[in-house]
């Protein structure tokens, strides 16, 4: 079902024999730019209309109740009084920091390593694959309520641990040093399997002549998988770096469902939404929270276009 | 492939650890369920690690009847259904006009929808929480007569996401089909909305199968939206609802894992009734050669 490298030749070779314009008959026109106009301005007006104007109101001063009236120019200040006066945004910060560290460190190099052994075809792969999976299908605030079960006072961890009273066991999601290495073991549990997905796709499609190759030649399985099949996986390679940092940037789902993203559990995106609304309806904070993680997705995006369209261009 | 008696070895090895961790990893489902079928007062009695004397489907039936999750479970196919829908039919416009024709737009605007899917959502929602507070909707909509807090905002921001990934997915699957097809059509006299709707839709099948599966399974799985665009509580789908859920059954943990279990069923089944069509969406538009 992937695609293969027909179809980089196909964008290209028709371009000199290309109808212009003038071809096209009077409806077949119209047609045309319904076709592209209506689904393309439906994106702009939903989606970029409203990023751009989060960057302009992050240069503003508005409590959201007022009218747009009420908004007020403010320059730099909110990201000034964000990093001088705002306590939750160093700990947001560090831990979305630690987030992106040991998705980068962890589960996306063993999702790596389980496609490398799941690509051998042992016996009974299909249970195991099947059970890597599952956790992806899940949606992040299902995952939350599942694993609580597992961590709770009373959940399965502390009664293995043989204490489940709530004066003296331990609090997994409550200790603000223990619960952000808990909740990336559970992003973990999924991230791995989407990581071995991807993974296993790109390598169904390196040439199998490769290995048998490297195979004549006598290298190991591991060996032919890191010199010959690694490096040849390159785009995957890139599209699960891209995948990892920007799902570490957007994370928001689990640590809502647990706890509200409070108490050691705050990220960025759960301040921005907290910013509109919690309590005290800060835009101008909310809006520069999500301007900067804008701007931390930036790279990403970039590499990721540079890397999917640099053959077309 | 030589297959010596030391690789076989390994090969066992690898298959036994693999196994164990593989049971592992569905413990923390299997365990959900198992709570999900014993009443509380017992768990109460004996703590959650314990071998149950009573299992049945109570905790189900009063989630599903007395809590009405039911209704949940119908906000959820109400928003994902034309949500998907609508997404599939404008981005493979968008994407039969890129990949059939050379216009000189072609790859910036390609490059706008798969970047524009790619923004973080919280980038997006702040102004577009107060838009949707000031787009009038009738009042059988919306008794209070904005977009804000309806099902079809939901919709509206469910189909204008996606459609940047179906987009890009389906514009790389149509560059895999011949252009002769399409040459032959225009020889034919075909105008471009034949072209479209009668030559390139049905090639499509395929492609529009597998990322429906995909997209259906994220759009029920979707709990910012949801929570950020939806102020009613039951008007919210079953995933954002189970936080309501939280509160209300507070305490009986043993009815919001039967819960829970419900609102995960429906994508346990889709995955392994249609995983072929799941692991095709995921890896169609990520692996390009």
């Amino acid at each position: 079902m992937s695609s293969t490298g027909t179809e980089l030749t196909a964008a290209g070779a028709k371009a000199p024999r290309r109808r212009r314009r003038s071809n096209f008959t009077k409806k077949d026109r119209t047609v045309l730019f319904g076709l592209v106009g209506i689904p393309t301005i439906l994106h702009v007006l939903f989606v970029w209309i409203p990023a751009i104007l989060t960057v302009l109101l992050s240069f503003t001063f508005w409590n959201g109740i007022g009218g747009i009236k009420e908004i007020h120019w403010a320059g730099f200040q909110n990201y000034t009084q964000i990093f001088s006066l705002y306590e939750a945004f160093p700990k947001a910060l560090r831990n979305n920091a630690l987030w992106l560290g040991f998705f980068a460190l962890i589960p996306t190099p063993l999702g790596i390593l389980l496609a490398y052994f799941i690509d051998k075809n042992l016996k009974g792969s299909k249970f195991y694959q099947t059970a890597f999976y599952l956790p992806m299908v899940l949606s992040l605030a299902v995952t939350g309520i599942v694993w609580d079960y597992i961590f709770r006072t009373n959940g399965l961890v502390n009664s293995l641990m043989g204490d489940t009273s709530v004066e003296s066991a331990t609090s997994w999601f409550g200790d603000p040093n223990k619960n952000i290495w808990v909740v990336l073991g559970i992003a973990s549990w999924r991230h791995i399997g989407y990581v071995m997905l991807l993974y296993l796709a790109g390598m169904k499609a390196v040439d199998p002549s490769l290995h048998e190759a490297a195979g004549i030649d006598g290298a190991s399985d591991w060996y032919t998988f890191r010199k010959v099949v690694f490096p040849s996986l390159r785009p995957v390679n890139v599209i699960i770096i891209v995948v990892t940092v920007i799902d570490s940037l957007r994370a928001f789902d689990l640590v809502f469902i647990i706890n509200r993203g409070r108490n050691g559990l705050e990220l960025l995106g759960v301040l921005v939404y907290e910013n509109i609304f919690g309590e005290s309806s800060r835009i101008g904070w909310g809006a520069a929270l999500a301007t900067m993680l804008f701007l931390m997705s930036i790279i990403p995006i970039m590499v990721y276009l540079y890397q999917t369209f640099k053959a077309e261009e | 492939m030589v297959t010596s008696k030391k690789t076989a070895l390994a090969h066992s090895i690898t298959t036994v650890i693999l196994t164990v961790i593989g049971a592992l990893w569905l413990v923390p489902i299997l365990w959900t369920m198992y709570q999900s079928l014993r009443p509380y007062g017992e768990v109460l009695k004996f703590g959650s690690f314990s071998l149950a004397k009573t299992i049945n489907f109570n905790n189900y039936y009063t989630a599903l009847v007395q809590s009405q999750m039911w209704r949940y479970f119908i906000n959820a196919v109400v928003v994902a259904l034309p949500a998907v829908i609508l997404t599939l039919f404008l981005a493979s416009m968008v994407a039969f006009v890129v990949s059939r024709y050379s216009f000189r737009f072609n790859i910036p605007l390609l490059m706008l929808f798969t970047a524009g899917n790619l923004l973080p959502a919280q980038l997006v929602f702040i102004p577009l929480y107060r838009i949707y507070l000031s787009i009038p909707v009738p009042h059988f909509i919306n008794e209070n007569g904005v977009l804000y807090d309806t099902q079809l905002g939901l919709i509206l921001i469910h189909v204008a996401f996606q459609m940047g990934f179906a987009t890009f997915v389906l514009s790389n699957y149509m560059k895999t089909i011949p252009k002769e097809i399409s040459e032959s059509a225009l020889v034919d006299g075909a105008s471009v909305w034949i072209h479209y709707s009668r030559i390139m839709l049905p090639l499509l099948r395929p492609a529009l199968a597998s990322l429906g599966v995909l997209m259906t399974t994220w759009i029920y799985n979707d709990f910012f939206w949801s929570v950020a665009l939806l102020k009613t509580g039951n008007k919210r789908p079953i995933t954002a609802a189970l936080n309501n859920l939280q509160g209300e059954f507070f305490k009986d943990y043993n009815l919001l894992a039967a819960g829970a279990t419900m609102a995960f069923i429906p994508t346990l089944i889709v995955f392994f009734a249609l995983r072929r069509q799941f692991v095709a969406g995921l890896t169609l538009g990520s692996t390009k050669g």
